[in-house]
Order: structure tokens, then C-alpha cells, then sequence
């Protein structure tokens, strides 16, 4: 065992920090961008930085050249990330197009297409959501029901997506439908890339409870997708989806804020009835178990790259790091707030410690819980796929999709 | 990077296991557990010996086995799975880190060589009685090389032939070595709530006693040593929590109600899945907790302190939740749930218990912070 660097890891580590010093302010607990998600005016500001660090040479750190990665490793991708969370950078907007949309690219698309829309998008020119979820299919993504008919060398599509973050401003977008329905759900999907410009789209923005409206509605009429834009084979869909979703939940190298050490800071700073916060046992108590659990999520990602720089496909273990991450924001957001008692309440960015952080995050983190596979889901996937227990009663197991129930007039 | 323990390592992880099965099972360890004038496993203890287990961490020079602190915490991971009903924790994981971190040369070679071999067993006086320990609240005073005063509850005080004992001597705390084989010692065993693990109330009146490190100090030297002993320990609730989650899962796939195994059901599912998390964490922690120890840096305390405040919580979690699982059936003698649950809040209380160490951890980072006043 051994937490400390090898030379070679020691060097692009101050080379990442060095490049990091000259293009982004170093971040003290508490310090956040001035901008959050959803705020007017951060999209643009985003996509400078992620051209900065494309230039630079950290944009798509374990990717080829060829598609404008830098041919590096994903332990290098981890300790650039480990970097760069020591300073202010904007909050991920690219997460769907880097994590999701270039990996599926890289997999499956087409030599030209991934020369095409690859470095585009590592350089931020080009943003992707994601058209998966349906008002009828969330959790149970595979009860999808936007069809897609085959017209000669394009394909039809109709339908409804919804939860979809980013599709106001993104360009291109990843999308699962349905081809067959007369095979069993999981059977009849089919994976497809579209231009979000394409006739035929529309989005409509979702307010939210934090009256941003960063996710939306699409609408699909008669929407004509080429063939050669389709991912994986016809009937494939679920198994590209899957590996879609895996990187999904693997990716994410941005901690959630507040985390301990927000909470932390605040502590130290805030005066309570007998001294400072952090003095407080009931303080500590808390401050302690989001220690161990921030601490225990960061160690067991380094445990995943171990894994990946042998060579080795990682453990079960990193499947718990958006559970355990996302309900610990949600817990630290509430406690803060206690901490600054009745005014907690108060949400003015000018008044409020670190702008309004914890109150901001109060109301956004119930997200964290649901996208990306709700904390119920997660639990099953630990329960079925690292545990070994059965599966819970299917009620649409060896039924085609069309006879099913639900979708039965 | 390398978070991982090596192939030679894992080869001795499976030979441990090996042994443990074979000499600590749970039938040995009820053994224990249900006869009162059976303190520990006298034929687990002397095999652990010829394993070189007992002096895991002592220099050769000293008639150890001279292996790395990591090694022994794959050990100690096994021993907790087991339940094994021996005096390590208090002999190799306390008396002899004293030892090692604070003995003078005489010292080492007077007790290290006897130590290792196991024919010498030691144990750490600390606590008072009811109440956290402070350096205000040790009443133990030396006087002329002797020592009076109480101590309890002590972990195998009952078996011990050494203790390393802290007391009040020239009005300042320090740590004391007393031979318990010596006039002025009496002890009498304590019932705890896990008898798998011997306990006693130790009593001096005026027994010999010498210092060990440096006079003064002995309040910064316990908690040097209850550091490396948190992390050791970490490594046997690790183990331990592993082993009820293993039997609640084996449960689960086994046992039919409705028609269905109950490990279909979701308030199942989740339940294990949570001490799946509460483990993984814990594991997390101590695998860092043992580079730490092994490269005895600067971040060694909060590194033992989240290990030990990671792994009491997922004992204890694993424990009550590997029971209830279990159904009635969990709450009989027959079955083995109980043995885990008793385990587990007696290692969680064993150092110090889980307020204080949060505490600690807390108290740690703070430090840190000033030190660095970075982020991380």
C-alpha cells in the first residue's frame, strides 16, 4: 500500500497544479464560483473554461489524441480532478457530454463521427443532455415508450422525454427509443445521437423547486434521424444504455458543495451562545461522521484507480459514492442552516455566510437523491449485483412490451 | 498510488483465515463464551504464537516476527471475523505498542523477547471506572516506585502478567510498568457484556512499578498508543462487520416467507445494502489508517481517529442489523448473532468510546487546519 505519488504520478500532479495556480483561484472552505447552476450568464463562463484546460492539455485526459484527449491515463484524470477541487472552477455543466455522451461516442460511433464530435466537445464548443427518462419510465427506464419506425436510411421518431438537464442550451443530445414493441421491453430499444437543432424538437423548461429551470421536457414529432447516427445495433439499446449509465455513475470527480469541509469552515467561523460552533459536541458529533464519509468516498475512489491503473476492472464499492455523497449534502445544507438559527432561513447571497451556499443547497439537493438512479435504486443494484440477493418479483418478465398492462388500451 | 494490500499479503490473509477456521471456530469461541473459568483460548493463543502472531510487529532483535503493521492489520482483519477469544488487542496492540513507542532499550529486552513468544501477556490500565478518562481525573499516584490505586474495567487484566498502568506520580501523569506477578497487585475478574473477552478490576496498594517514556508525558503517550491500537482495531470491526453481513445476506437467500426469499424484499435489500455502505467506508478509512501507521507521518491521528470512528459505527451497525434480519431466530443463544453484537459494542467501547473519538477527530482536524490552513 502506498498513498504517496510515484515520480511519474508526482510529476503531471504539479504539472496539473502549477497549470491550475495560473488559470483559476485557489479555493478556501467556503469559497464557491460566483455562479451556480442555473444562474444566468454561467453557461458562457463554463465553456471558457473547459476551452482553457482543453488547451492546456487537461480536456479529456485518458482519451487518444486523435479526439483531442491527451492520451494520458484515468489515474491521471483522478489526480487532475483531485487538483482541481482545491480550486474555484464552474459548476459541471459538461457532465453528461463528457461523461456520458464521449464515452458511448468513443464506443460506438463511427471513425468520422468521433473525429468530428469528440474534440468539439472536450473543448466545450459543443454540449449534449441526455433524452432517456419519460414521464411513464424512470426508474424503470426500460418501460420507454418513444418510438422509433425505420423510413429507408432515417428513422421516425415520436414522443415525449422529461428530467432532461441542459436540453435548453445543448447542442446535441444522446437518446434511447423504442424500435420493437412486440418484443419484451428490454429487447426492443434502440440508441441513437441527434442534432437538438433538428426539426421536430421541442423543449420546454421545467420549473423546479428551486425556481431554476435547468432540466425540460422534449418533445419529439415526427423527428427524422439519419441511420448512420444510431449507437449499437437495432434492438441493442439497453445494453448501450447500460454502459452509458455505468460511466454515468463513475465519472463525477466533482464534490458536491457544501461538503465537510464547508461545514467545517462555517463551524470555525460562526459564533454560537458559548464560543464558536465547532466548539459545540453536538457539532462535532456530526462533524465527525461527514469526516469519515467524505473521507471513506474520496479513499474508495482512489481504490477504484488503483484497480484501473493495473489494469483491473474496478469493485463493487464505487456504486456507493452518489448515495452516500448526495443525502450527506442534503443533511450538512439543513444543519448549516440550524447553525445560523432563525436567520438560516434567510437567502439573500449579500447576507448570508459563503452566499446563501447551504440555503441554495437546501433546495437543490433533493436532486442529487433522484438523477443519475435514486437512492432506492442504488440500494437495489448494491442488494442484487454486489450482494447476491434475488431479485424482486418481475411482473413484466417474458411479456412483450406491447401486451403489457400499462400499455394495453 | 497503490490502495491495495499486496499478493504476498493476501496469501497471508488466506492462511490466517485458514488457521482460524480450523482452531478458532465458533464452536471454540462459545467455549469461551459459556464457561466462566475459561478466560481465552489457551490452544488458539499458543498456535497464534507459533504463527509468530503474538510478536506480529516486534523487531527480530527482539525475538519478533518482525512483520509490517500492515501485515498484522490483515491479521487482525481475520481475527475479528472469527470472534477469536484471545488477549491480542491488549498484549500486541497496546502493551507492546507502549513498549515499542516509549521503552527504554533495558526495558524492550526485559519484556519484548516474552511478549512475542506469547508466554508473557500484557494488558493497558487506563480507565477508573464509569466516565471518560481525563488527565484530571486519573487518581493512580506513584509514591517512591510504587503504585496505588484502581483500575477498571482492564481488557485481560485478569490473565495479564504485565501492565502498562497510567498514574499520577510528582503530581504530573505518566505511564508505569508493573509486574503483575509482584506483591501489591490484586485483581478480580469483571462480567462484561461479552465474556468471550476477559475483563478485570486490577488494584494496587503500593506495588512496584517503574516509568516507562518520558516522565510527564504519560497522558501524550497513552494516546500515541490507544492511536495505533484504533486502527489495529479497526481492522478486527472491519472484519467482524463483514462476517454479520455475510451471515444476515446467507439468511436472506435462505429463508422463505411469502412465497419468496425475504432477500427479495426491499426492506431487506436496503437494510443490507446500508451496512454494505457502513462497511465499505470503514474499510475505506482503515486500509488509509494502515499506511498511516506504517509510515508513522504527521497525519497518523486523524487518520486512527477516523478509522476507529468509521469502523465502531459499522460494527455496531452491522451487528444490530445482521440481527434483526435474522428474525426471532437472532435473538436465541443457539444462534451466532448475538456473539457479533457483543463484540461489536465492546470493541466500540473497548478505546474510549465512540464520543470521545469523535471528539478527537474533530479536535485533529482542527489542528490540521491550523497547520496548513489549506483546504483538504
Amino acid at each position: 500500500m502506498d498513498f504517496n505519488d510515484t515520480p511519474a504520478e508526482a510529476e503531471f500532479r504539479a504539472e496539473a497544479r502549477d497549470w491550475l495556480s495560473r488559470n483559476a483561484e485557489k479555493r478556501v472552505p467556503g469559497k464557491t464560483f460566483k455562479l451556480r447552476r442555473g444562474e444566468e450568464g454561467l453557461i458562457p463562463l463554463a465553456r471558457e473554461w473547459e476551452a482553457r484546460k482543453f488547451d492546456g492539455g487537461f480536456a479529456g485526459i485518458p482519451l487518444p489524441k486523435e479526439y483531442g484527449g491527451r492520451g494520458g491515463t484515468r489515474l491521471q484524470q483522478t489526480i487532475y480532478l483531485q487538483e482541481e477541487a482545491k480550486f474555484v472552477t464552474p459548476p459541471p455543466v459538461f457532465g453528461i457530454s463528457h461523461g456520458m455522451a464521449v464515452p458511448v461516442m468513443v464506443a460506438y460511433a463511427t471513425e468520422a463521427q468521433k473525429q468530428r464530435y469528440v474534440p468539439a466537445t472536450l473543448r466545450g464548443d459543443e454540449i449534449w443532455c441526455q433524452l432517456f427518462s419519460e414521464p411513464g419510465a424512470g426508474s424503470d427506464l426500460a418501460g420507454l415508450r418513444t418510438r422509433a419506425v425505420r423510413d429507408g436510411d432515417e428513422w421516425v421518431v415520436n414522443g415525449q422525454k422529461i428530467w432532461n438537464s441542459g436540453a435548453h442550451y445543448a447542442d446535441l443530445a444522446i437518446l434511447v427509443t423504442r424500435s420493437d414493441p412486440t418484443v419484451e421491453k428490454h429487447k426492443g430499444l434502440t440508441y441513437f445521437f441527434v442534432d437538438m437543432k433538428s426539426p421536430g424538437i421541442e423543449v420546454r423548461p421545467i420549473k423546479q423547486m428551486t425556481g431554476f429551470s435547468n432540466f425540460n421536457e422534449v418533445f419529439m414529432t415526427d423527428l427524422r434521424i439519419p441511420d448512420s447516427q444510431r449507437l449499437g445495433a437495432v434492438g441493442d439499446g439497453w445494453k448501450v444504455s447500460i454502459t452509458t449509465l455505468m460511466n454515468e455513475r463513475v465519472v463525477s470527480g466533482v464534490r458536491p458543495a457544501p461538503d465537510f469541509n464547508d461545514i467545517f469552515g462555517l463551524a470555525r467561523d460562526l459564533q454560537l451562545e458559548d464560543g464558536p460552533a465547532i466548539a459545540d459536541p453536538a457539532v462535532r458529533e456530526k462533524l465527525a461522521d461527514w469526516y469519515v464519509q467524505s473521507r471513506g468516498i474520496e479513499l474508495i475512489r482512489f481504490r477504484t484507480m488503483t484497480a484501473l491503473s493495473r489494469g483491473q476492472q474496478p469493485g463493487p464499492e464505487n456504486s456507493i459514492s452518489k448515495l452516500v455523497g448526495s443525502f450527506k449534502r442534503q443533511q450538512i445544507a439543513a444543519f448549516g442552516m440550524d447553525l445560523m438559527d432563525t436567520a438560516g432561513a434567510v437567502m439573500d447571497k449579500e447576507l448570508m455566510p459563503m452566499r446563501a451556499l447551504f440555503q441554495d443547497a437546501l433546495l437543490d439537493s433533493p436532486s442529487g437523491r433522484i438523477a443519475a438512479g435514486t437512492d432506492e435504486i442504488l440500494r437495489n443494484i448494491i442488494g442484487e449485483r454486489v450482494l447476491g440477493l434475488p431479485r424482486d418479483v418481475r411482473a413484466d418478465k417474458g411479456i412483450p412490451f406491447n401486451q403489457l398492462r400499462e400499455n394495453k388500451e | 498510488m497503490n490502495f491495495d494490500f499486496s499478493d504476498e499479503q493476501n496469501m497471508l490473509r488466506d492462511q490466517a483465515r485458514r488457521f482460524l477456521d480450523d482452531h478458532a471456530s465458533r464452536k471454540a469461541v462459545r467455549a469461551v463464551l459459556e464457561d466462566d473459568t475459561i478466560p481465552y483460548d489457551r490452544d488458539l493463543w499458543k498456535g497464534m504464537a507459533e504463527l509468530g502472531w503474538t510478536g506480529a510487529t516486534i523487531p527480530e532483535e527482539y525475538g519478533g516476527a518482525g512483520l509490517s503493521y500492515e501485515d498484522l492489520c490483515v491479521i487482525a482483519e481475520e481475527l475479528g471475523r472469527s470472534l477469536a477469544p484471545t488477549p491480542i488487542s491488549s498484549s500486541l496492540y497496546l502493551a507492546t505498542e507502549a513498549l515499542l513507542h516509549a521503552g527504554s532499550e533495558d526495558q524492550k529486552q526485559a519484556w519484548l523477547p516474552r511478549l512475542a513468544m506469547g508466554e508473557v501477556i500484557g494488558c493497558f490500565a487506563l480507565a477508573e471506572g464509569v466516565g471518560a478518562p481525563t488527565p484530571k481525573s486519573i487518581k493512580a499516584a506513584v509514591k517512591d516506585g510504587q503504585v496505588s490505586g484502581s483500575k477498571i474495567p482492564v481488557a485481560d487484566g485478569d490473565v495479564a502478567d504485565l501492565a502498562v498502568v497510567l498514574a499520577r506520580g510528582d503530581g504530573a501523569l505518566s505511564l508505569y510498568l508493573v509486574d503483575l506477578s509482584g506483591k501489591g497487585v490484586s485483581r478480580e475478574p469483571v462480567e462484561t457484556i461479552d465474556p468471550t473477552r476477559s475483563h478485570a478490576r486490577l488494584t494496587f496498594d503500593r506495588a512496584p512499578c517503574e516509568p516507562i517514556g518520558k516522565q510527564g508525558k504519560g497522558w501524550e503517550i497513552a494516546e500515541a498508543v490507544l492511536d495505533r491500537a484504533a486502527i489495529l482495531m479497526a481492522f478486527e470491526q472491519v472484519g467482524g462487520a463483514q462476517a454479520c453481513l455475510d451471515m444476515a445476506a446467507e439468511h436472506a437467500k435462505n429463508r422463505y416467507a411469502f412465497g419468496r426469499p425475504i432477500g427479495s424484499f426491499q426492506a431487506i435489500k436496503h437494510k443490507l445494502a446500508d451496512i454494505y455502505i457502513a462497511i465499505e467506508l470503514a474499510r475505506a478509512n482503515a486500509y488509509y489508517g494502515a499506511w498511516a501507521l506504517t509510515a508513522n507521518g504527521a497525519d497518523l491521528p486523524v487518520a486512527a481517529a477516523a478509522a476507529r470512528v468509521a469502523a465502531s459505527e459499522a460494527f455496531n451497525h452491522a451487528a444490530r442489523e445482521g440481527l434483526q434480519t435474522h428474525g426471532g431466530m437472532g435473538f436465541t443463544w443457539e444462534f451466532d448473532c448475538h456473539l457479533f453484537y457483543r463484540r461489536a459494542k465492546l470493541l466500540s467501547l473497548a478505546l474510549g468510546g465512540e464520543r470521545r473519538w469523535k471528539d478527537r477527530l474533530v479536535g485533529q482536524l482542527e489542528k490540521r487546519n491550523l497547520a496548513t490552513a489549506e483546504v483538504d
